[in-house]
């Protein structure tokens, strides 16, 4: 029933006549597109145009619109194009596609340079807003806080169990296994280069300081911030879309207090917590390995532990733990409310979370670490 | 399409046989069968949670089925090869409820995502194709560079149709087109559904709540009730069925009230 489309001049005199025949429809367009330019060069000095399509076969949009394309070009001149030949089934669609009025297609625009260095330039101007928006949320949760200190009834428990069971109940296998993983590693490695001083004993001073101040702290809220604050910001990015946020609002609910609160309550006390096990864990592996791969037998390791470390080092440890949740928190907290309305904006959002979540942890360390050096723990 | 294969203008162009859909211990769709006409809008109308999307995401393929044959086209889907399918898939567009844009794409790249997917085109075809897609939906040019959170509930709608017809479909799926939509944007989509079917010799399946569209847009209604259809036939036959619930839909205070 169908053919390949052909578009043929049928010379008329000093008129042009084009024939159109065959299937015009979206499958043979690079053909069509094709013959409709080459058609298009033949208007020149014709009395009268006439496109002939009582042969064509099938014909949708895509032909439809080719076809209209080659009226319009070919009416360039004081001549007037016309369709010939339309049977009644197409005239509907033709005159639909006639309606369209060409309008010139915006360009996205290309990467230049200038646009490159624009870019840059407002990422550091953003951030100051970026470090703005932090202290706002911070503000804003204190004083929910303060208000749920003075309502203690409009403290949401549920949500916060809720919270406290998926950042801190659910995390411990993960956490464990790393931390543990990491005292393995950091044993092998202090025996493998304090044997050749002959120092082997050591490695205990060295895994009990860093696994007790730093690595079990550091190690364990960089996880918390890939693991919940990227939930965090997923879960409100995705409540912000679909208007949740603002049907709490109108229902006259503070969403910090209902959203956010609990879930800076249950971070701020799964931290320790996990920070805590971690520790236990790291220490756990360190020993294992000090035992089975150098040789310290358990008891002289608790023994030089507890010479090797005192309680200011668990102290310094484990009081970094909540101001990192809260840090962590603030930060996704911020970023999920920031999502727009697309897909890609919640993606962008969820990543910047933990990218910014992790850079902050870092930088919080580092001020504590000069902070309890100054003060000499 | 007068030249197309009189066979196939007999046959229907949906042919659900025996479909049975169960979720869990729940079965929504108890061994039905439905038909659907070549060049016909079809309105399909049920009470909420009877299983109406369920019929549609299971003809579509998004919704695995217990028992049953479904045939598109003559072609059975489950018999058929991923090419056969694709081949299927490119003959029909479907209107999800929610319009289900893709919210990083900007609505002229949503209505050429399927151009480009499917057919080699020039960039300057597509562009001109997108254009005339969107003026047959009845929007303006300029909403072609506007991402979908920055369009209106209607608009929206009318989007998501431009992209189902983008590749000239013979048959559309229109899940709930007119809800959330006002009487008067509902009113001009339900026109515009029916040019579309005029213009571009389309057979439209729709499902629906509203009794507008059925009275002005549909060519034939089947009701699904307790997991079969319980009735097929015109607005006619409807009005003197007498199920209950049909007496209650179409006999009811708004039904009155849409009939004048």
């Amino acid at each position: 029933m169908s053919g390949d489309p052909k578009l043929e001049r049928i010379a008329k005199g000093n008129a042009l006549a084009l024939c159109a025949t065959g299937t015009w429809t979206a499958s043979f367009a690079p053909v069509l597109e094709r013959m409709v330019a080459d058609a298009e060069k033949l208007a020149g000095g014709s009395q009268s145009i006439f496109i002939d399509v009582s042969e064509v076969a099938k014909l949708d949009t895509f032909g439809a619109w080719l076809i209209e394309r080659l009226r319009r070009s070919l009416t360039q001149g004081p001549v007037e194009a016309q369709i010939a030949g339309l049977s009644a089934n197409y005239s509907s669609l033709v005159d639909e596609v006639r309606r369209v009025r060409a309008a010139p297609v915006i360009d996205g625009g290309a990467i230049t340079i200038s646009g490159m260095l624009e870019q840059i330039g407002r990422a550091v101007a953003g951030v100051g807003g970026t470090l703005a928006g932090l202290i706002d949320m911070l503000g804003a949760v204190l004083a929910s806080a303060a208000r749920v200190l003075i309502h203690p009834r409009s403290f949401r428990l549920t949500s916060t169990v809720h919270h406290m069971e998926q950042v801190c109940w659910r995390a411990v296998p993960i956490i464990v296994l790393i931390t543990f993983l990491i005292g393995c590693i950091i044993a092998q490695q202090g025996i493998f280069h304090f044997r050749r001083f002959g120092a082997d004993i050591f490695v205990v001073d060295m895994l009990g300081v860093l696994v007790l101040r730093e690595i079990g702290v550091l190690l364990v809220a960089i996880m918390v911030a890939g693991r919940s604050g990227s939930a965090y910001t997923a879960e409100l990015g995705s409540m912000k879309m679909r208007e949740e946020i603002d049907a709490l609002r109108t229902m006259g609910f503070d969403p910090i207090e209902v959203l956010v609160l609990p879930r800076m309550l249950a971070l701020v006390l799964a931290l320790p917590i996990l920070a805590f096990l971690g520790a236990m864990a790291a220490l756990y592996g360190g020993g294992l390995v000090a035992w089975l791969y150098g040789g310290v037998d358990p008891e002289a390791f608790l023994l030089r532990l507890r010479d090797a470390i005192s309680i200011d080092h668990f102290i310094v440890g484990i009081v970094k733990a909540p101001v990192m949740a809260a840090v962590i928190g603030i930060v996704a907290c911020v970023e999920g409310l920031a999502v727009q309305g697309s897909a890609e904006s919640l993606g962008q959002h969820t990543t910047s979370s933990v990218v910014k979540g992790i850079f902050f942890v870092i930088v919080m360390d580092g001020v504590f670490a000069i902070f309890f050096a100054s003060i000499g723990m | 399409m007068a030249r197309e294969v009189q066979s196939e203008i007999q046959d229907p162009i949906i042919r659900v046989r025996d479909i049975t859909v169960q979720f869990g211990a729940t079965r929504v769709l108890d061994g039905l069968n439905l038909d659907v006409k070549r060049g016909e809008i079809l309105g399909f109308v049920g009470p909420s949670g009877a299983g109406k999307s369920v019929l549609t995401r299971t003809i579509i393929g998004l919704v695995p089925k217990v028992a049953g044959s479904i045939e598109v086209f003559g072609v059975d889907l489950d018999a058929s090869n991923s090419a056969e399918r694709r081949g299927v898939e490119r003959r029909w567009g479907v209107l999800f409820q929610q319009g289900a844009l893709f919210s990083s794409l900007t609505v002229r790249q949503n209505i050429q995502f399927p151009m480009r997917e499917y057919l080699r085109v020039s960039q300057r075809l597509m562009d001109e194709i997108t254009l005339a897609k969107l003026t047959m939906v009845g929007l303006k040019p300029e909403v072609a560079e506007r991402f979908p959170s920055e369009l209106s509930g209607g608009m929206i709608k009318r989007v998501a149709l431009a992209r189902a017809l983008s590749l000239d479909p013979d048959l559309v799926f229109l899940d709930e087109p007119t809800s959330g939509l006002d009487p008067i944007g509902a009113g001009d989509f339900d026109e515009l559904v029916r040019t579309l079917q005029r213009t571009l010799g389309l057979t439209v399946f729709m499902v629906t709540h509203d009794l507008d569209s059925l009275y002005t847009a549909c060519d034939r209604i089947a009701v699904l009730g307790n997991g079969k259809i319980i009735a097929a036939g015109s607005i006619a036959d409807m009005q003197a069925s007498q199920h209950p619930w049909l007496r209650q839909y179409f006999h009811g205070k708004r039904a009155r009230a849409v009939m004048g």
